[in-house]
């Protein structure tokens, strides 16, 4: 080994460049966003600007003063009962979406089903979970209602008169199994990431340190999922508090819960009272607000964990 | 008495046979590694074991019965996973508990279990945080306590340290031998790195193919290596052609030098091998086969120095302490090295 190796190697002379110049911070937003512009845009147009216009008009008088009054006026049964109803109806519907949801995707995803099975499932879902309003409501009309293809079948092939039991599309009952029509699907869609996230190795150290199938979902993968399934029940709440469309359809306005009235609030010809409206559109906008923070936080924690 | 009997041991998955006629007989506190290249079939026999996988057909017998039957959760048998396992909604103390609350095990028990568990692994005073809040390495230690926790029969390895970077590598793999010997645990580690199942087994099971190759100690295994395939898998190995020009007494032409093995080969053409170690750079006593060679490339490995050299159409690694006061060849240098044949291996085809 000479000297000559052990030397550092000469420096490379650098060419000295002038700065060039950089394209100004100003310059280069709107490339950037350009993207997300139009949703940015929608996003104003028909959320921001709209829930303002309610919240502000909530506390307005017809004259633009402020008042407390429509807020006062929420308190009154006929605005307190369709409350009522439409939290009833969201909690069950959310609370029967959740279990037979998480069900039918633990049996896709843990039951060792074939893979094409989870597939279509999933597919279905997607396309269950949008499928809502006037289609949803006319479908459910021509199975189950009095005329209903399953009404009929029900009666002829086995002898079974629905309408004898007391079953009326046109109810509470109605109401909620048509919108577990979506419920269940949605909770399908969001709870299978959950579900994949368990891991093989929890259930087979569970197992192998003796719990039983029943011990491991009940002290390792139900509290693991369970802020997931919180989280998910308090979306599937929002999801079923604020459709409007699919209760307008079905039950025209025989069944009192809060978009319905609130629709008459707005463009009602005997009840209008578009401050009013305003106030119980506020109410629900602060439901569905908590609901969704409590999904939020309880979804972040759950990621926590499993990341 | 083996305290662990595998016999005749077959698993297939659809029409693809991935442990064949599996043997494998350990005895009451030995440290055995599974070691192998990726699809051996290690992890299987492994998860037959422990019960996560059915035998197509074969027996496993643990202190005298045969558990193929029984659940993994009737086996009493404690293992450690690649990726941890920890349960992410219970604690570290609750994590290693997990196991003595699933046998019914008083709370005060329980208590102080965890406690001699914790300060075993060296983490007494992590009892209350939760695994996301853990190192790997940390993870990793809480996991090997949560399997010990239920004083199992058996404890199984599934490649631990795989995941970890390579300074807790060592220092874990140090741990678990240590505590292993002090509870005198029958122990299965799976991996696929030669150099921890050299550093920390009792036995070595090398499997390839779903076949046991060779099973002996790790002295055994890296110097006598049974079969081609253990010779070049464990550890690096120089290969050298040669042809066989008197059987009898084993004497072979390596180019232009001719040497006696001192043992009957075939006629013919044989490969022979021999470990980097075995090549001493320049005239050595007791190494009287010489080649001249050139040297190729030249890593400084700290302790070692890796010197690759080629003579005629043979490539030769060897390897050299490394000495302050004397430098190391250079790229190009012309050399001798030197063999001894007593280190030359012939291999089968």
């Amino acid at each position: 080994m000479t000297d000559a190796t052990l030397a550092a190697p000469a420096p490379e002379p650098v060419e000295v460049q002038a700065p060039r110049p950089r394209p100004s911070r100003a310059a280069a937003l709107p490339l950037k966003w350009l993207g997300v512009a139009p949703f940015m845009l929608f996003a104003l147009l028909f959320l921001i600007m709209p829930t303002i216009h309610i919240v502000l008009g909530a506390f307005q008088t017809p004259e633009g003063a402020f008042t407390l009054r429509n807020l006062q006026g929420l308190a009154v049964p006929q605005v307190v009962r369709p409350f009522m109803l439409s939290i009833k109806i969201s909690v069950l519907t959310a609370g029967l979406g959740c279990l037979f949801g998480l069900i039918l995707a633990a049996a896709v995803t843990k039951g060792g089903l074939p893979g094409w099975i989870r597939d279509a499932m999933l597919t279905f879902s997607g396309v269950a979970s949008n499928f809502a309003g006037v289609p949803l409501a006319f479908a459910f009309i021509a199975t189950l209602g009095r005329l209903g293809l399953v009404t009929v079948i029900l009666k002829e092939v086995f002898g079974i008169n629905l309408a004898a039991t007391g079953f009326n599309l046109i109810s509470f009952l109605g109401l909620t199994l048509t919108y577990l029509y979506f419920q269940i699907p949605l909770m399908i869609l969001i709870i299978t990431p959950a579900l994949d996230g368990l891991k093989r190795e929890w259930r087979e150290a569970a197992e192998i340190l003796g719990a039983s199938g029943s011990q491991y979902w009940r002290m390792v993968a139900l509290p693991v999922l369970w802020p997931s399934l919180l989280g998910t029940f308090a979306l599937l709440f929002a999801n079923s508090f604020g459709a409007v469309a699919t209760a307008m359809a079905l039950t025209g306005s025989s069944l009192s819960i809060v978009p319905i009235i609130l629709f008459a609030q707005i463009r009602g010809d005997v009840l209008q009272d578009p401050h009013l409206g305003y106030a119980i559109a506020f109410g629900m906008i602060v439901i569905t607000g908590i609901a969704n923070l409590v999904y939020i936080v309880l979804r972040t924690r759950a990621e926590k964990w499993i990341k | 008495m083996a305290f662990l009997k595998i016999e005749h041991l077959e698993k297939s998955f659809g029409s693809t046979r991935v442990v064949k006629d599996f043997d494998l007989e350990i005895q009451k506190g030995e440290f055995i590694s599974l070691l192998g290249p990726s699809g051996c079939g290690k992890t299987t026999v492994l998860r037959m074991v422990a019960g996560f996988e059915t035998p197509s057909s074969g027996a496993i017998v643990i202190d005298d019965k045969d558990v193929v039957a029984l659940r993994p959760n009737q086996r009493n048998i404690g293992m450690v996973f690649q990726a941890y396992a920890l349960f992410p909604n219970l604690t570290v103390g609750e994590n290693v508990a997990f196991g003595l609350k699933i046998k019914g095990v008083g709370k005060d028990e329980r208590e102080a279990r965890v406690k001699e568990m914790l300060t075993m692994i060296g983490l007494p005073d992590l009892g209350n945080r939760y695994p996301f809040q853990l190192s790997g390495g940390q993870q990793q230690r809480v996991a090997l306590a949560r399997a010990l926790a239920i004083q199992p029969h058996v404890l199984l390895l599934d490649e631990p340290l795989s995941a970890l970077d390579a300074k807790i590598r060592v220092s874990l793999r140090t741990q678990i031998r240590e505590i292993q010997r002090e509870l005198q645990i029958t122990t299965i580690f799976v991996t696929h790195d030669q150099e921890e199942a050299l550093s920390i087994s009792d036995r070595i099971v090398v499997m390839n193919g779903g076949v046991a190759e060779q099973v002996g100690a790790p002295f055994e295994i890296y110097n006598r290596p049974a079969t081609r395939f253990v010779a070049q898998f464990v550890g690096t190995l120089n290969l050298i052609e040669a042809d066989v020009i008197a059987p009898e007494s084993g004497t072979v032409r390596i180019g232009t030098t001719e040497i006696s093995l001192g043992r009957p080969l075939k006629p013919g053409r044989v490969t022979l091998a021999c470990r980097p170690e075995a090549v001493s750079l320049g005239l050595a006593e007791g190494r009287p086969l010489v080649l001249h060679a050139e040297i190729g490339e030249v890593h400084f490995l700290g302790a070692v120095i890796r010197v690759q050299a080629r003579a005629g159409r043979t490539q030769l690694s060897l390897d050299t302490f490394n000495r302050p006061d004397t430098p190391p060849p250079a790229a190009g240098d012309k050399v001798q090295v030197s063999i001894s044949p007593a280190d030359l291996l012939v291999l089968e085809a």
